[in-house]
């Protein structure tokens, strides 16, 4: 037994390494209104995860979002706070929104972060590349779901 | 007065300038800036993009190419220069029946007038030669011509501007029509008014034309730039401008 696990073991890994070399998304299973398995069967962490909210290069989330980010100057105002976000969705409402936030409202202004297709006139140097890879959206995603708020906005 | 007073007042009369114009609810870069900005703007001798103007001035004079000739040998001196012409770009070139944009015009005319070669697409001496010719309008209305060969062309500048693109899949109209005065993360979101251009802005340290700003825009969505001079930017130029129609000239208007 232990062999075929480990091959399998080992061909995740692989199928997770040539993702990430490619840089082309991962698929989305997505069941009902979210995804309940986390992409590429990847772990998240959540003080990653952060890093990745607040970095207007990486993330870009506080060009839009306000959250409860404190040493942050200059939060967006264009969209709702990521405070008790998750409180608001389950992990896999919270990872469909962040991979592909196009799937449940098609006129958001937010990007469908891990989707390459369906997009016009994208530059060379991003061209079939989502915006975070499937590591990065499992750490959002998990940080996400540390923003436990029972007074936050309702959805 | 009371100091709440002075502050009450001076708020009000900085709204009258930046709005007082329209009323129809369209505003101006100028009225999304802090007060030292348009202060900068305000003082000519403080806007770095009156060197420009000057150095415009100075090249208005200078014979370029084999004709021997430069733009005030036909158009006359530099106080005279052009009043009202920026106003109206882009505009048809009758002789080829395309959309130009003023930048556009200055390259036909010094090839065909001046016989010179063309002068480099948001280089030192088009940006300067154009924010003369600019400032020469500076205070008239926005004033595109009624001309139906142009319908074409801001039609297409609409559909670009309406195009979701770019890795980042936004629109012009996502952030300057649905979102104008929203914040992006630090930046106020303006109304897309092309009034001053060219412009000195303080992120450039250096005057730039709209189509820079086009372009940047376009490099923040992650989209492909379109190239300087390119025919979608001379359409989206067409557009912004018979949005902005009636709207005050600034150049050299300054902005963050």
């Amino acid at each position: 037994m232990r062999a075929p696990m480990l091959f399998i073991a080992a061909s995740l890994a692989v199928v997770a390494a040539a993702h990430a070399g490619s840089g082309a998304p991962v698929p989305l299973r997505v069941v009902g209104d979210g995804i309940p398995e986390p992409l590429a069967g990847l772990a998240g962490d959540p003080a990653r995860g952060r890093a990745i909210v607040v970095d207007r290069q990486r993330g870009l989330c506080l060009l839009c979002h306000t959250g409860p980010f404190p040493e942050q100057r200059f939060q967006g105002t264009l969209a709702p706070s990521l405070a008790g976000a998750g409180t608001r969705w389950t992990v896999a409402q919270l990872r469909l929104r962040v991979a592909d936030s196009r799937a449940i409202d098609p006129a958001t202004i937010m990007p469908s972060y891990h989707r390459a297709d369906g997009l016009a006139r994208v530059a060379k140097p991003f061209e079939g590349r989502p915006i975070l890879d499937a590591q990065q959206v499992e750490d959002v995603i998990a940080f996400l779901a540390t923003l436990q708020d029972k007074e936050g906005p309702k959805r | 007065m009371t100091r709440r007073g002075v502050l009450a007042a001076a708020l009000a009369a900085a709204l009258a300038t930046a709005a007082a114009a329209q009323g129809d609810g369209r505003l101006s870069g100028f009225a999304f800036m802090g007060p030292d900005t348009q202060a900068m703007q305000k003082d000519d001798t403080a806007n770095p993009g009156m060197l420009w103007v000057a150095e415009g001035e100075a090249l208005w004079s200078q014979p370029a190419g084999q004709s021997g000739r430069s733009c005030a040998s036909c158009h006359g001196e530099a106080a005279q220069a052009l009043p009202g012409v920026a106003a109206r770009y882009p505009a048809i070139d009758d002789a080829t029946g395309e959309a130009v944009t003023l930048d556009g015009r200055i390259n036909l005319c010094r090839q065909r007038n001046q016989q010179a070669p063309p002068l480099a697409l948001e280089g030192r001496d088009m940006l300067s030669l154009s924010a003369f010719v600019g400032h020469r309008s500076r205070g008239m209305p926005i004033d595109p011509p009624d001309d139906p060969r142009l319908a074409p062309v801001r039609e297409r500048g609409e559909a670009l501007y309406r195009l979701r693109q770019g890795q980042l899949n936004f629109s012009c109209a996502n952030c300057h029509d649905d979102n104008a005065g929203g914040r992006l993360g630090a930046a106020p979101i303006p109304q897309a008014h092309p009034t001053g251009y060219p412009i000195y802005r303080l992120e450039w340290q250096a005057v730039g034309s709209l189509q820079r700003r086009l372009r940047n825009c376009l490099t923040g969505v992650r989209a492909e730039p379109f190239a300087y001079g390119a025919p979608e930017l001379t359409a989206l130029e067409a557009y912004l401008a018979s949005r902005a129609r009636g709207m005050e000239l600034e150049t050299p208007a300054v902005r963050p």
